[in-house]
């Protein structure tokens, strides 16, 4: 049985529950963030800019069978280390449930400061568009 | 370093600085962006508030005498502080863009014809490039860019073949705000008049630093915003040549700005009147006023004096840091530093800075045009104001290494 989108945010939740200080945290995050797998070339185009980031961030969705998948790049490693964590979230999962999805992890990992309303921080303009592809698949 | 003055009492005048920041004390080198405000500036406000609130220039009764004298007063500081000749020459804005659009969309739209020349610099901020652009396309005329070196100075031998009859308006920075360079202002604008042309000077990032005598400079135009002289956002000066001011039609339209109005016409009031459609922003001039007196009472020349000795301080510990390359090498700068790290993007260490409780700047500081110069999509940036300390600038160069540790 697959896990649900709210098991693997509940496994993120205990993984970062080992860290005692925002430093370890963060050191986490920017791993992640360097083990994210390369995007294909052929995705890193000006349409699949996630608008609304300092730097910059490709998105490309795809649907296979019944499920999305999500592969992403940035020139930020932190950035990188986010959209890692949301594409291990949300990747695999039907387009009902990627759309239905409540990501709470992102508070729950003292991350929150990233889904603030300002121009730097694009974590909030990257889950819309993982949401708009699953929308997009959806009415497919 | 003997050359620097005691800020402990100085660092009492700011409220905000005494905090913890995601558990460290708040080191805040984003001056540039807005400077902090000294209490006496905060207790102006919420005196207005609490004492005086009332329309202004109106009303007869008490209050409304009040806040005009104390509204005026401002003018009459911003008048004496920057050495204009009248205080009716001294217009309140919202802030340096909205002083430039101003002169843009009055001096720009009478004057310019297809073909006429607007020379801007290489190192504008996007609000001395953007308003230009829309009174050209409008009026036919032509924007031409004075070149900058690899270090951040301007070409003036270029600026010098620029210059032709054909310019009507060369609209310049005083100082760069992304990389800090104090560009020669006062012989830029005796070029310019040499062959006829006017000269707008963006002082949003002088202003605090550097003495400004308008007529010392001969200057036609002097914009700048009080939120980043210790003064309120939402007030900034639009300084012109009386001459000029007198003979530019009004930018908006409504109260204040009128004498009389009847359906068949409308006389406009006089200067600066005919410029202040509308209740202003009463409270936050009124408490900028305060903010120049704290800056005077100090004299700007010591606090430039402290500026220089952080921004010489700073410049060493940074050069001293493998990979750390400093964008912004002019021989003449106020207390700004722009870098980058070989291999890391800016945007992370501003993220990582911050969780030490370090504010800097990141991105492309509103002047993309010069980051495309030097190849770059952004940089670090971090500035100075005189109540900032070596100790704030030691820590800081910690906080850095271990986020530079972190990301490598």
């Amino acid at each position: 049985m697959a896990q649900t989108i709210v098991d693997i945010q509940e496994e993120l939740i205990a993984e970062f529950d080992l860290f005692e200080d925002w430093a370890d945290k963060y050191e986490y995050l920017i791993d992640l963030g360097k083990k994210l797998p390369a995007m294909a070339e052929e995705w890193k185009t000006d349409e699949n800019v996630i608008k609304g980031c300092q730097s910059r961030v490709w998105l490309h969705g795809e649907k296979k069978g019944e499920v999305v998948n999500f592969q992403a790049d940035s020139e930020a490693v932190i950035v990188k280390g986010l959209i890692s964590m949301l594409i291990r979230v949300l990747s695999g999962h039907s387009a009902a449930e990627i759309l239905a999805a409540d990501l709470y992890f992102i508070e729950k990992i003292g991350m929150s400061q990233h889904l603030a309303q300002t121009r730097s921080n694009g974590l909030l303009a990257m889950v819309k568009q993982m949401k708009n592809y699953a929308l997009a698949f959806s009415a497919q | 370093m003997d050359s620097l003055m005691d800020i402990s009492n100085i660092r009492a005048d700011f409220p905000v600085l005494d905090q913890q920041v995601n558990g460290s004390t708040l080191i805040y080198f984003d001056n540039a962006a807005t400077t902090q405000k000294p209490k006496s500036v905060i207790e102006a406000l919420s005196h207005y508030y609490q004492k005086d609130n009332s329309n202004i220039h109106r009303g007869l009764h008490t209050l409304a005498e009040r806040a005009t004298t104390a509204y005026e007063l401002t003018r009459a500081k911003v008048r004496d502080f920057i050495h204009a000749p009248s205080s009716d020459q001294i217009i309140f804005t919202s802030g340096t863009t909205a002083g430039i659009n101003l002169v843009a969309q009055t001096f720009g739209r009478s004057t310019f014809k297809a073909g006429d020349k607007i020379l801007i610099s290489h190192l504008e901020h996007h609000s001395n490039i953007v308003p230009w652009q829309m009174i050209a396309e409008e009026t036919g005329a032509i924007i031409e860019v004075i070149p900058v070196d690899e270090t951040g100075v301007l070409d003036l031998d270029a600026f010098i073949n620029q210059l032709d009859e054909k310019v009507k308006l060369v609209a310049v920075n005083h100082v760069s705000n992304a990389i800090g360079t104090i560009n020669p202002i006062a012989k830029i604008i005796s070029l310019a008049h040499a062959k006829g042309a006017r000269v707008l000077i963006d002082g949003a990032q002088s202003v605090a630093h550097i003495d400004i005598d308008v007529q010392t400079l001969d200057m036609d135009f002097f914009v700048f915003s009080a939120h980043k002289l210790f003064g309120p956002t939402g007030v900034g000066i639009l300084y012109g040549k009386r001459e000029l001011l007198a003979s530019m039609p009004p930018y908006q339209g409504g109260g204040e700005m009128i004498k009389e109005v009847s359906f068949s016409g409308t006389t406009y009031n006089e200067l600066p009147y005919k410029f202040e459609a509308g209740t202003p922003n009463i409270a936050d001039v009124i408490a900028f006023g305060s903010a120049i007196d704290y800056v005077k009472s100090h004299g700007t020349e010591v606090l430039m004096k402290q500026e220089q000795a952080l921004l010489a301080y700073a410049t060493e510990k940074l050069n001293a840091i493998p990979g750390l390359r400093i964008i912004g090498t002019a021989p003449e700068k106020i207390a700004v530093i722009s870098f980058v790290v070989e291999g890391i993007h800016p945007q992370d260490l501003g993220v990582l800075l911050d969780k030490f409780g370090v504010a800097i700047r990141t991105g492309h500081h509103c002047a993309q045009p010069l980051m495309q110069r030097y190849g770059l999509v952004g940089t670090c940036r971090v500035s100075f104001a005189f109540y900032n300390s070596l100790e704030e600038i030691d820590r800081f160069i910690v906080a850095l290494q271990r986020s530079i540790q972190m990301l490598a």
